[in-house]
């Protein structure tokens, strides 16, 4: 190992650390963004649809960007947060894992005043460093539409859905999904197996084996690479709909559409902001109308009906005219979820807690 | 007389200077064949292999930040490879660290909820620290248990009970022990911020690297001149023997087991109270299984660990500079730490062969201390 013989070889590696030039860091013009990443840039999921926005953005006048991916949510993202500020003088940080907030990018923010800190997840709150804008998308919205498509597209009726963890992001997900394929057919039931963590490849495999054992033949999911669900959902001649980023090119026949991110949107705001030191607000939030999430291209199996049926609901959505949870609406346990005259808008900060599943979705918390 | 002394002292001074030097050579070839192998790799995936070599130095010891970036990787790998070495001492190889730290972790968070929130630092963070120990020790314990009183491979159920450990951790977290303010990362509450950890004066670095250190050293001296620690590497090298001459070869095992998994769970107990402030799944990141690899590249000796520690985190620490500099996939610091551990496994096979020059070596050093005690006496 390098390090070990360099590091034998003791004053060596001083002097040859020494000696090799950090690039200059302050007094450049161009501004220099660190991106991180907790997983794989290529995971066709959420890594990815983080690392789109990156490489749009490093194509902006006067931006560099530095990556790191794989950073785990500990000491090890504090140290890269530093380390590009101290080493590649980065000025605006973009910690892009949920996990990631409490409490590395807290205390390195904190430390850094003057550094611009963005995170992903819109957890921002008062008394928290000011220098931190955390953006999340209204996601929920595109699950809809994934479900309008799905009702349409199914002929068993019964759609799987993969979960990472029963967390309120998640439900919110399964639920939307749910409502919008029910709003097609009420008939429709999504089955839904948790695999505990986001990233679990073999799990994932097989409870998209079991789902369509089950009879359901619209896969979708929450986790955070759907790589394998929908590869094997393919494999298995099942339809798919994607989540976080188009995992189209890997279901040519099966993928009919897909819930995704569009990071490009605040990453392109947060960078003007910070290029003409304009003011940043603390937490940046918006669905299809704000262009913080997008649907993927509709597949082969998506029939007309469908298509005019989804659009028409985007369209709604956009206009700001389709709230997703309105009462009355029951849970699966046959309580109320939401009661009768109630409607929650997308901006609800109710909806962030949401913990239940609504009726129709087999499976529990 | 002077004649033959004077001839024979040298050889005997070098025969011991080769016998020092002899237990390294295994691992220095490994360290040089893994560098001439990885340059080979970015030469041919078309990378420049003297930049990115100078990267890696400086990147993990090239400034005192990157010294700091590399002891604070450094610091749990310590705890966790003591979990290894310790049992590995009476023959035994564990791979369960993870699920020590896990419930250390875990053990450490409960704590402040069990204490008044008045109570010092200096009773409550001793306090986590021994739950997280006895937590961490109990679980190994019981794989070294299973081993010597029921004959079931502790390799096999260390590493089966740490993937039980891992799932009581998260079913906790997220279900009976969870903060209900945490919505979407499930944690334990937080803890008072009386009772968390800091850095090291004038470091950036939390207490866990000092207390990995001194574990490290409480270790080696426990292992090399402790009568117990005799006794262990005794029964290590033939338990039969050492049942022979009345060693307690299953209390030692055990015991070896326990020291080890308190060390992994003290681990456990920094991350949850230097770092990350409570429980969750964040902590489980394979230091536990990273420290196998510190253990093994250390020759489970102790002082060793706190080198190969400080190598393991440089290259943590420098696989991020490379990724930073010539956009390098992360992948790159896993095929780094792959020959690495390839390398070590394939030239300790070469230590084998070196036996018997060792042999040789300590004739020769031998015969020097007959003739210079001669002398001595003649004089």
């Amino acid at each position: 190992m390098t390090n070990r013989r360099d590091f034998i070889k003791g004053a060596g590696a001083f002097a040859l650390g020494s000696v090799l030039p950090f690039e200059a860091a302050f007094g450049a013009t161009p501004l220099t963004v660190g991106v991180i990443y907790v997983g794989a840039r290529g995971d066709f999921g959420y890594n990815q649809a983080q690392a789109q926005a990156a490489a749009i953005i490093k194509k902006l006048p006067n931006v560099k960007v530095v990556e790191e991916e794989n950073v785990p949510e500990t000491v090890a993202v504090q140290k890269t947060m530093e380390a590009m500020i101290e080493q590649d003088g980065a000025t605006l940080i973009i910690a892009t894992s949920y996990g990631y907030f409490d409490p590395h990018v807290l205390k390195v923010a904190a430390k850094y005043p003057k550094i611009r800190f963005a995170h992903c997840g819109g957890v921002w709150k008062a008394g928290d460093p000011v220098n931190i804008t955390s953006y999340f998308g209204y996601i929920d919205e595109c699950q809809y539409l994934n479900g309008v498509v799905a009702g349409h597209a199914s002929k068993t009726k019964k759609l799987g859905f993969v979960a990472a963890k029963p967390i309120p992001q998640v439900l919110r997900n399964i639920n939307a999904y749910t409502l919008g394929a029910q709003s097609v057919d009420p008939s429709i039931t999504t089955h839904v197996i948790f695999t505990g963590d986001w990233s679990m490849p073999v799990k994932e495999a097989e409870a998209t084996n079991s789902l369509i054992d089950q009879g359901c033949d619209v896969i979708t999911c929450h986790v955070d690479g759907p790589k394998v669900i929908v590869e094997t959902a393919e494999k298995r001649g099942a339809m798919t709909c994607g989540y976080h980023a188009s995992q189209a090119p890997l279901a040519p026949k099966g993928y009919l559409t897909g819930a995704e991110w569009d990071w490009a949107t605040p990453y392109t705001t947060i960078v003007d902001a910070v290029q003409t030191s304009k003011p940043l607000p603390n937490l940046m939030r918006g669905g299809l109308k704000e262009g913080f999430v997008k649907m993927s291209p509709y597949g082969p199996k998506v029939d007309a009906a469908g298509r005019a049926n989804a659009d028409a609901v985007k369209a709604k959505m956009v206009a700001g005219q389709y709230p997703i949870f309105k009462g009355p609406l029951k849970d699966n346990k046959g309580g109320v979820a939401v009661a009768s005259g109630v409607t929650h808008p997308q901006t609800d900060i109710a909806l962030e807690s949401m913990n239940y599943l609504v009726a129709g979705v087999i499976g529990q918390i | 007389m002077g004649f033959a002394v004077s001839s024979g002292r040298p050889a005997a001074g070098a025969a011991r200077l080769m016998l020092g030097v002899l237990p390294a050579v295994p691992t220095v070839c490994a360290f040089v064949g893994t560098l001439l192998l990885f340059s080979l790799f970015l030469l041919v995936q078309g990378q420049p292999a003297t930049d990115a070599l100078g990267l890696i130095v400086q990147g993990a010891y090239g400034s005192s930040f990157a010294w700091q970036n590399t002891l604070q990787r450094a610091a749990p790998l310590m705890l966790t490879a003591l979990c290894v070495a310790l049992p590995a001492q009476v023959g035994l190889i564990v791979i369960g660290g993870e699920g020590a730290l896990a419930l250390g972790g875990l053990a450490a968070a409960i704590v402040p909820q069990l204490v008044p929130a008045a109570t010092p630092w200096f009773v409550a963070t001793p306090l986590m620290a021994l739950f997280g120990m006895l937590a961490g020790g109990l679980w190994v314990g019981a794989a070294g248990a299973l081993r010597q009183l029921r004959g079931v491979n502790e390799t096999i159920s260390s590493l089966l009970l740490s993937y039980i450990a891992i799932a009581l951790f998260k079913h906790l977290v997220e279900g009976p022990l969870r903060d209900p303010a945490t919505l979407n990362k499930p944690s334990t509450p937080p803890l008072p911020d009386a009772m968390t950890i800091g850095s090291l004066p004038g470091l950036d670095v939390h207490w866990g690297l000092f207390w990995g250190l001194v574990a490290c050293i409480a270790a080696w001296v426990f292992v090399r001149h402790s009568t117990k620690g005799f006794a262990m590497r005794v029964a290590g090298g033939n338990p039969r023997a050492a049942r022979l001459v009345g060693l307690p070869v299953n209390r030692l095992a055990i015991l070896a087991c326990v020291l080890g998994g308190a060390a992994a769970g003290l681990a456990g107990m920094f991350e949850v109270a230097a770092v990350q402030g409570s429980a969750n799944a964040s902590m489980l990141v394979g230091y536990g299984y990273a420290g196998i690899l510190v253990a093994f590249a250390a020759r489970q000796n102790p002082l060793a660990i706190v080198v190969c520690a400080l190598l393991v985190g440089g290259i943590e620490a420098s696989g991020s500079l490379l990724q930073r500099r010539l956009g390098l996939p992360d992948a790159t610091t896993l095929v780094l730490q792959g020959l690495l551990f390839a390398n070590l496994l394939a030239w300790e096979a070469f230590g084998v062969r070196l036996t018997a020059w060792r042999t040789k070596l300590q004739a020769a050093a031998r015969a020097g201390e007959t003739s210079a005690s001669l002398e001595g006496k003649h004089a």
